[in-house]
């Protein structure tokens, strides 16, 4: 596809353990799109934050990339040394983790963790260019510049976030992998680091890959939605068609796992169980265990990913209404 | 501590002017307030929801109600009896026992180096000494299976990294269930978990009062989960009660500023909201905050009276209360602090 920033085929991760390898990530293919923002939900353990991490080339032992590929402005990321590696990161595209505190260095300011990075890609930037576009990322995402040569534990948790955004945001990069960045926040706090993202995204057009447990969170924000479960994408559309027409009995499960604040009060289920073991999935549909919709032959025949055309979605339900896409 | 019976009006505990600060930065100190004033009853059978954000004070008063911190100054009662007179370790033991705390990280709250057992049997001999091997064990397996972790004897054969974060956070639950409470103090007991997983554990809490009969106060920042649960909601703002009453009334039509912020908040598929609605969502003020309205930095409808005068809890009309110059003025001069019916 000509537009698209992104291209992930076929990859696959594998963690090593003393049995078998856990597959985390198992043949996801996708195309991201020049300035799309697409998120992927799951449960804690179905691959979602290995896969962001493969894309990033940020994988260490034991977790191993053991095929596919992904295509980066046309540029295979999975050939790129170390060094090709470093000269992309922030420059090109950038990744935002989980816990702000432990990402964020507390013994150094926020304007020299900034200078760190900038530095890292061109050593002759002068201090007050350096400087300016510190103090220009901070005020893109909602923080007073005078907080720059604050120490992190000085900032509130919200605070944090934004500015690891701002640090990722320093570059311009066209595309930026955010692992969870809510996750720590309280609603409120939540609430505004998303419009912030949306805001910032639609002014500078970049791509993100926003990842999730919170599907709610994403339903006003994101342009595509993929759903991944023990390692697999089970469903893969726009956002507002899987949130008001769900094909998949997981992705339905898990829309009808979070409470509303409008409507009936109505007595909710979740999804009973939890999810499998990575290294001895369950035959078939890695899903049929938990599945209320599941018959015989889920157990035995591993759907494929079928193509309806507006989505994908990997459930033998709709094997005759798509072509297998693998 | 006997079973005296609950007061007559039905409170099971009872805060009055609970007030705890914190003195704060050394020599030229500072104190932060940390809960200010709060009045609030919980009754039998009851779970009633502590709403705020980080900061709100929350967490601390659910300290204060579990007598882990003292507080500054106000009582609190349970069955009509102060607990700040209870002094002897027998007494403040079955305090704890009938008023159990669960905490939100269950991932830092169980011991790593002991079975569930082990912790369930240990919690049972100082709770219930009445009970032998066999009687502990029976009631071990009793409340595992209430929180729906069976077969109970595997799971207790288990180490809490064997165990998925709901189920143990049930743990939680089971270990604060066998110590046969009337009331139990859930600090964010979901808001570390998989949202997948967290109404598994909210219909848990729900089960736990219509077949315990067990009173619960549930604190969280997510108001919809509050009202997934909830009989009664008390919405917080940097120590104050702000806003309270029956939850779909707190809900449908709040009239607090902060209440309605909170609600804004909620991501939710079905609700369409305004993308520019952007609150910068900095935390409470509460280190030396002065007289006045401390929402009224962040407030769209703030007044110069706000900054001046602390609002009290006025009833709104609709049947809750309100503590804001603007929507639910107080009348009298001089207010009569109705407290949390």
């Amino acid at each position: 596809m000509a537009d698209a920033v992104l291209e992930v085929r076929d990859l696959c991760v594998d963690y090593a353990t003393r049995s078998a390898p856990a597959k985390a990530v198992e043949r996801v293919s996708f195309d991201l799109h020049r300035g799309e923002f697409m998120a992927i939900v799951g449960e804690s353990g179905c691959g979602k934050s290995t896969l962001l991490f493969a894309i990033a080339r940020l994988l260490s032992p034991p977790a191993e990339l053991t095929g596919g590929d992904v295509r980066f402005n046309g540029t295979s990321m999975v050939q790129l040394g170390e060094k090709q590696l470093r000269a992309l990161r922030w420059r090109d595209f950038s990744v935002v983790m989980q816990s702000a505190m432990n990402a964020l260095n507390p013994v150094k300011s926020i304007a020299a963790q900034y200078r760190d990075a900038m530095r890292a890609h061109d050593k002759h930037l002068s201090k007050a260019a350096i400087e300016e576009r510190s103090r220009e990322v901070l005020l893109l995402v909602g923080i007073d510049p005078v907080h720059l040569h604050s120490y992190p534990h000085q900032l509130s948790g919200g605070m944090r976030q934004r500015a690891m955004i701002a640090m990722a945001l320093l570059f311009s990069p066209e595309l930026i992998l955010m692992d969870e960045p809510t996750s720590a926040l309280d609603v409120v706090a939540q609430r505004s680091l998303m419009t912030k993202v949306k805001e910032l995204q639609e002014r500078l057009g970049f791509a993100i890959i926003f990842v999730t447990h919170d599907m709610s969170l994403v339903s006003n924000f994101s342009d595509r939605l993929a759903v991944m479960y023990a390692g697999q994408v089970s469903e893969i559309g726009p956002t507002e068609l899987l949130f008001s027409d769900p094909k998949h009995p997981y992705t339905k499960g898990l829309l009808d796992a979070f409470p509303s604040i409008y409507g009936e009060r109505v007595e909710l289920v979740g999804i009973p169980g939890s999810p499998p073991d990575l290294s001895d999935p369950p035959g078939g549909c890695h899903f049929h265990p938990r599945c209320g919709e599941a018959s015989e032959r889920c157990a035995s025949t591993a759907p494929g990913l079928y193509d309806l055309g507006d989505r994908q979605v990997r459930c033998l339900l709709y094997a005759d209404e798509g072509t297998d896409r693998g | 501590m006997a079973e005296p019976t609950a007061t007559s009006d039905g409170a099971l505990l009872e805060a009055r002017q609970l007030t705890r600060h914190f003195r704060i930065g050394g020599l030229r100190g500072h104190t932060l307030h940390a809960v200010d004033d709060v009045d609030l009853r919980i009754a039998e059978r009851e779970i009633v929801a502590v709403v705020g954000e980080s900061g709100s004070g929350k967490s601390t008063l659910a300290r204060l109600l579990a007598m882990a911190y003292r507080p500054t100054s106000g009582e609190i009662l349970y069955r009509g009896r102060p607990v700040g007179a209870l002094k002897s370790r027998k007494d403040l033991l079955a305090y704890r026992g009938q008023v159990p705390m669960v905490f939100q990280d269950p991932f830092s709250s169980l011991n790593p180096s002991h079975t569930i057992g082990y912790g369930m049997l240990r919690g049972l001999k100082l709770h219930q000494p009445q009970l032998d091997r066999a009687g502990r064990e029976a009631e071990a397996d009793r409340v595992l299976e209430i929180v729906g972790l069976v077969p109970p004897r595997r799971v207790m054969a288990r180490y809490p990294f064997e165990l998925s974060g709901g189920q143990r956070q049930r743990v939680g639950f089971a270990y604060a269930l066998s110590y046969r409470p009337r009331l139990i103090l859930a600090d964010e007991p979901v808001s570390m978990l998989d949202v997948s997983i967290r109404i598994g554990l909210l219909n848990v809490m729900a089960r736990l009062r219509e077949d315990e009969g067990v009173s619960i106060l549930y604190i969280t920042h997510d108001i919809a989960s509050a009202r997934y649960v909830s009989d009664r909601v008390i919405v917080m703002y940097a120590g104050h009660v702000v806003e309270h009453g029956p939850t779909e009334k707190v809900l449908h039509e709040s009239v607090h500023p902060y209440t309605k912020l909170l609600l804004s908040a909620v991501p939710d598929p079905r609700a369409k909201v305004a993308i520019s609605s952007a609150d910068l969502g900095e935390p409470p003020r509460v280190i030396d905050p002065g007289e006045g309205c401390r929402f009224r930095f962040r407030c769209p409808l703030a007044q110069p009276v706000c900054g001046e005068v602390t609002p009290r809890l006025t009833a709104t009309g609709l049947g809750h209360e309100a503590a804001c110059h603007v929507t639910a003025p107080d009348r009298a001069t001089t207010s009569t602090g109705s407290g949390l019916e």
